[in-house]
């Protein structure tokens, strides 16, 4: 019962860290219609960047706060200079684009912060909460894991539903020349949509290093999870992003705990693909003819 | 004469001519290079096989993948498998039935991927790469879990050091037996691939690729072109798998990373999508150059660590920058250079650009859906 | 020329040049001929300098840690080339980076043997890539000396592969010795097994259940690679285990550590010797140790490991001292490690090795040389190398030792023994008060 309930936990902290990623895709995806296979490294950048000025004795929250501003900086200009040229054109350039871009982050990242483990500081307590003299898999960080994320679908769902700034965004997404003919200054909405979806990758970064080690590869298997996840809900719903982390996240970790973990990878496909069979633009897009 | 003219004309005659010429200049080249040059040369081969199946798919057919390496394992395993201590069946039925199993297994996957498209088909192709190497773990008893399964290149067959002595009066070594099985291989794969490229089946692809309505419209089924182009890319990483398990002497799931499979894609992205010259050259670029860039750093006063790290980092840029600026790729550009040299009035036509074996083909031509 | 056929032609002119591109970096004929006649010189040795190589993974995620070996050995050889070399000949230590991917390995070891031509391997990482060259590398009949790894491969048949000499205690006598004293000290312990999922979690695991079958509860494995262990933990702690033998790497020791804490998981931990680095993994944990005195390596205290080579948290022992001195003086960055300890100890074997082998060096001679003498072989280990015509593997015993704010307090004497059900004894051949030569090179 007790093993029941720590892999529940724990699946559903690291559930919530696939969604954060799952979300800085789903917003990609929604302002450029470009899935960013370098969002995992850049990631990793802006947590590096946070760990050596909380090892240069500054605040953890001071820390945190430079890495989702970095994070701001990167998407946009990542966005400007290398992503721009190949907007609107064959979707496999731009997916060659950010894998080639993944490369050289990580060896750069490599080169400048080292290729060892390192231990990333967490804000709240890293031991399980004690409920009637069991410990639970539930930390203070775990708990702030889940609200950051949580805060962060309420305020994505928001913008694009309810601001006119979210409207432009979906606008220029959607259709550049009908936008652009609307009055969108469009080249500025898609640098906004790079920019925040860092920002939020930049989150799911911190809050996947937070007491934990990192090293310049600690993201790379998020890459997969996170796009899983992104999938799962349809790579252009919020919402979905979340769902679609909390099931693989918990699916995962049952797998992890009861069959093995050699098979975790593998059972993180065979969900991918019963649900793209079932629903080939994931679960929570709206039903739409497919040519096949 | 004029009958040399004849078959020079047609489609099938003139790659059994090029066929024969590459036969001719893989004996001269591997007989006059050192073993190691030759073990290179294995290498650039079984990348090449596997890379030129990649840019058929991604190319011609406008489908990406992200899990050719997860393929070439299974070609791999398949090899390790049937090419144990006490070999059962002659190497060349084992390549064989590498390259069917394989093929086998990109029937269901290109069943799967054929109702994906982009990102998504990206997506799941890197899922399957990372996913792979677990099966290989999960039954350990039969695949040989991490430490992987170890293959000896059986003996030589007489007949062929015979023949070898007989035509060049060296006794054939081991690496160099290996390398021309590598070769030969590669020379036939990629016969029948720009056969294929050339046929109806190849028009296919590309149609398909181009604009899907249109191709449905002139009576092609999307879906079964989209799956027999993976099937064919399929048996070339399988083909690639089986040569590699030969000349690395193991096959272990730490062979089979992530990496494998964007070095292939980086591969065919330098050389130009499509173009199976592109994919050869690609492989050649990722053979000899990761020494270069690492002596290079290691002189310019880099330690060991920082100089290892360069090699990737100049991939990296160079993929971005081939993207960006050179979206044919190194064949493709120098190619379009070389035309525009010799007939400067002339702008390339860019209806040939997409064809097959073309060193002129674009990254990508059109959209490809009907987003 | 119809367009068809200059692609065509593009195509097998590419053939050619890369072929030609190939064959000019060949250098023309073989001039390193080996030669039959009398007084032919070995590959790779010269009177001025012997060239051996290795691979190691300095890039990706095998690197953290282990990309640090190569650069205490190449300290090491400074050293001894500084003072002169061995019978006047410097040692030119070739590192090449393998990534862990035996692919690499191999190509990079053909690197090694066919162009770089070195005389023999040395160190070279991990169990699936050496697994890639070890036949090769003994068909070619290159010593293959002191594989970084504790798999039984490298020694337990010399038969099949005569050229190859495994260094570290194999991970099976590790579980042996272990085991032993958990059957003698904890009869009542529930012991629960955390094991890394390829030979060295099945080898160490082989080892224990030899000796504490009956009292293993739970075993759980865990994938290099995926960095979440919380389902393994927990079912380490709903199988009631109270002693978990941990045979991880510094990383999982610490990611396993991290979910305890998390879990409220107590046991008593034995964590293995390739794991339990207390500077590494205290390092790692020291930032989480909440209330703890800081600047100590105090989250590891009570753990149990152990122990083959004296390492940093042993400043005062003759050897370290050595090895610190040796460091310093190679100008590289970064601290003396444990990692940088342990490629120098195995530097140290290789340049006893090679005096032994006299001045007129072959490579048949080094390998009689370690077949021969290396049992006796002074160095670090505490207990004496297995080496003989018989056995290629290592150092043949170890000592449990609890770790109190990063030092390890012995908590045996050195136990020897070999694989299978050979007997567990203590060390009588006062190996472990070995101080190292005024000189710092091997006598």
């Amino acid at each position: 019962m007790q093993q029941l309930i720590n892999t529940a936990l724990g699946g559903l902290t690291l559930g919530m860290v696939y969604a954060a990623f799952a979300l800085a895709l789903v917003l990609i995806w929604r302002s450029t219609h470009v899935v960013n296979f370098a969002q995992a490294p850049m990631a990793m950048v802006t947590t590096f960047v946070a760990l050596e000025i909380i090892d240069h004795g500054h605040s953890y929250w001071l820390g945190f706060a430079v890495a989702l501003a970095a994070g701001l900086v990167l998407g946009a200009v990542v966005e400007r200079v290398v992503v721009r040229p190949v907007e609107g054109g064959p979707e496999i350039n731009a997916v060659i684009l950010t894998l080639g871009l993944f490369i050289v982050l990580h060896a750069l990242a490599s080169v400048v912060f080292g290729n060892r483990y390192r231990s990333f500081p967490a804000a709240f307590g890293i031991r399980g909460i004690d409920v009637g003299g069991t410990t639970i898999a539930l930390t203070g960080f775990g708990i702030f894991t889940i609200l950051a994320v949580l805060a962060v679908m309420t305020l994505l769902v928001l913008l694009f539903r309810f601001t006119d700034l979210g409207l432009r965004m979906r606008a220029a997404a959607f259709n550049q020349e009908v936008a652009r003919l609307l009055g969108v200054r469009v080249g500025r909405m898609l640098t906004l949509g790079w920019a925040l979806a860092a920002l939020v990758g930049s989150l799911s970064g911190l809050l996947i290093a937070g007491g934990s080690l990192v090293s310049p590869g600690y993201m790379d298997s998020v890459v997969v999870y996170g796009f899983v996840a992104a999938v799962l809900g349809g790579l252009d719903s919020p919402v979905g992003a979340v769902v679609g982390g909390l099931f693989l996240g918990l699916s995962l970790s049952f797998v992890s705990g009861y069959v093995g973990s050699q098979l975790v990878a593998l059972a993180a496909l065979a969900i991918l693909m019963a649900v793209l069979f079932l629903r080939p633009d994931g679960l929570f897009a709206p039903a739409r003819e497919r040519r096949v | 004469m004029r009958r040399l003219a004849a078959v020079w004309h047609s489609t099938l005659g003139r790659h059994l001519l090029v066929t024969a010429a590459a036969v001719l200049v893989v004996v001269l080249v591997v007989e006059s290079v050192d073993d190691f040059r030759a073990v290179q040369l294995t290498q650039m081969a079984y990348l090449g096989i596997a890379a030129g199946g990649l840019t058929v798919l991604t190319g011609l057919n406008g489908q990406i993948s992200l899990g050719h390496g997860a393929l070439m394992a299974v070609g791999a395993y398949t090899t390790a498998l049937l090419v144990s201590d006490d070999p059962v069946l002659p190497l060349p039925v084992a390549l064989l039935t590498a390259t069917a199993v394989t093929s086998a297994v990109g029937v269901v996957i290109g069943a799967a991927a054929a109702r994906l498209r982009g990102p998504y088909l990206a997506g799941a192709t890197l899922a399957l790469a990372v996913a792979l190497p677990g099966v290989a773990l999960h039954f350990g008893e039969t695949l040989g879990g991490e430490q992987g399964l170890r293959l000896r290149v059986p003996e030589t067959p007489g007949w062929v050091l015979d023949a070898a002595y007989f035509v060049t009066a060296h006794d054939l070594t081991r690496s160099k037996y290996v390398a021309y099985l590598a070769w030969f291989t590669l020379v036939v794969v990629y016969l029948l691939l720009a056969n294929l490229a050339r046929s109806r089946v190849g028009r296919r692809w590309r149609a398909v690729r181009d604009d899907e309505v249109a191709a449905e419209l002139a009576g092609i089924h999307l879906g079964r072109a989209r799956v027999s182009a993976f099937v064919v890319s399929a048996a070339a990483a399988g083909a690639g798998g089986a040569v590699m398990a030969l000349a690395v002497r193991l096959t272990a799931p730490t062979g089979f990373t992530l990496t494998l499979s964007l070095t292939l894609l980086t591969a065919v992205v330098l050389g130009g999508l499509g173009s199976l010259t592109g994919a050869l050259a690609g492989a050649a670029l990722l053979t000899f150059l990761p020494s270069v860039i690492t002596d290079a750093g290691t002189s310019a006063g880099l330690d060991d660590i920082r100089a290892a790290e360069l090699a990737p980092l100049v991939y990296g840029v160079v993929m971005v920058a081939v993207v960006l600026l050179a979206p044919r790729g190194l064949v493709g550009t120098l190619h379009a250079g070389w035309r525009r040299l010799r007939n400067p009035a002339v702008t390339p036509d860019p209806t040939t650009s997409a064809d097959a074996a073309s060193p002129g083909a674009t990254v990508a031509t059109s959209k490809g859906d009907t987003r | 020329m119809n367009t068809r056929t200059r692609k065509l032609a593009v195509l097998t002119s590419v053939l050619a040049l890369t072929a030609l591109a190939g064959a000019c970096g060949a250098g023309g004929k073989d001039d390193d001929d080996k030669g039959g006649g009398g007084g032919a010189t070995e590959v790779g040795v010269t009177d001025a300098a012997v060239t051996i190589g290795g691979t190691f993974p300095l890039t990706g995620v095998a690197a953290p840690g282990y990309s640090e070996i190569p650069t205490g050995a190449q300290a090491y050889f400074d050293y001894v080339n500084a003072n002169g070399g061995v019978h006047g000949r410097s040692i030119e230590f070739l590192v090449k980076d393998d990534g862990y991917d035996p692919t690499k390995t191999s190509s990079l070891t053909d690197e090694l043997v066919l162009k770089d031509k070195v005389f023999a391997t040395l160190g070279s990482l991990g169990t699936p890539t050496h697994n890639a060259v070890v036949d090769s590398l003994n068909d070619q009949e290159v010593p293959d000396l002191f594989v970084s790894s504790g798999a039984l491969a490298w020694g337990d048949d010399p038969g099949a592969h005569p050229w190859t000499f495994g260094w570290q205690p194999d991970y099976e006598i590790e579980g042996k010795i272990i085991g032993q004293w958990v059957s003698e000290n904890m009869p009542d312990a529930k012991v629960g097994l955390f094991l890394q999922d390829d030979d060295f979690g099945e080898d160490a695991e082989k080892g224990v259940r030899e000796y504490i079958d009956a009292q293993v509860v739970e075993a759980q494995r865990y994938t290099s690679g995926n960095t979440d262990v919380g389902p393994q933990i927990a079912a380490l702690q709903a199988s009631g285990a109270d002693l978990v033998l941990s045979f991880t790497t510094p990383s999982y020791t610490a990611l396993g550590q991290l979910v305890s804490l998390k879990l409220g998981f107590k046991p008593q931990w034995y964590v293995s010797n390739v794991g339990s680095d207390p500077t590494l993994v205290g390092g790692l944990l020291e930032r989480f140790s909440e209330g703890a005195v800081p600047g100590t390596a105090s989250s590891l205290n009570g753990v149990m490991t152990t122990r083959y080579i004296p390492g940093v948290d042993q400043p005062d022992n003759p050897w370290v001292q050595l090895w610190q001195k040796v460091w310093d003086e190679s100008g590289q960055d970064g601290e003396l490690t444990n990692y940088r300890i342990y490629g120098m100890s195995f530097a140290y074997t290789f340049v006893q090795a090679l005096e032994a082998a006299g001045e007129d060096l072959t490579r048949d001679g080094l390998v009689e040389a370690i077949e021969d003498d290396g049992g006796d072989f002074a160095g670090p280990q505490l207990a004496p190398y297995r080496y003989s015509s018989d056995s290629h593997l290592g150092i043949s015993g170890m000592q449990v030792v609890e770790l109190q704010d990063g030092v390890g307090q012995p908590v045996t004497d050195v136990l020897t023994t070999d694989i299978g059900d050979s007997e567990i004894a203590t060390d009588d051949s006062g190996q472990a008060d070995d101080a190292p030569p005024e000189s710092g090179l091997p006598e």
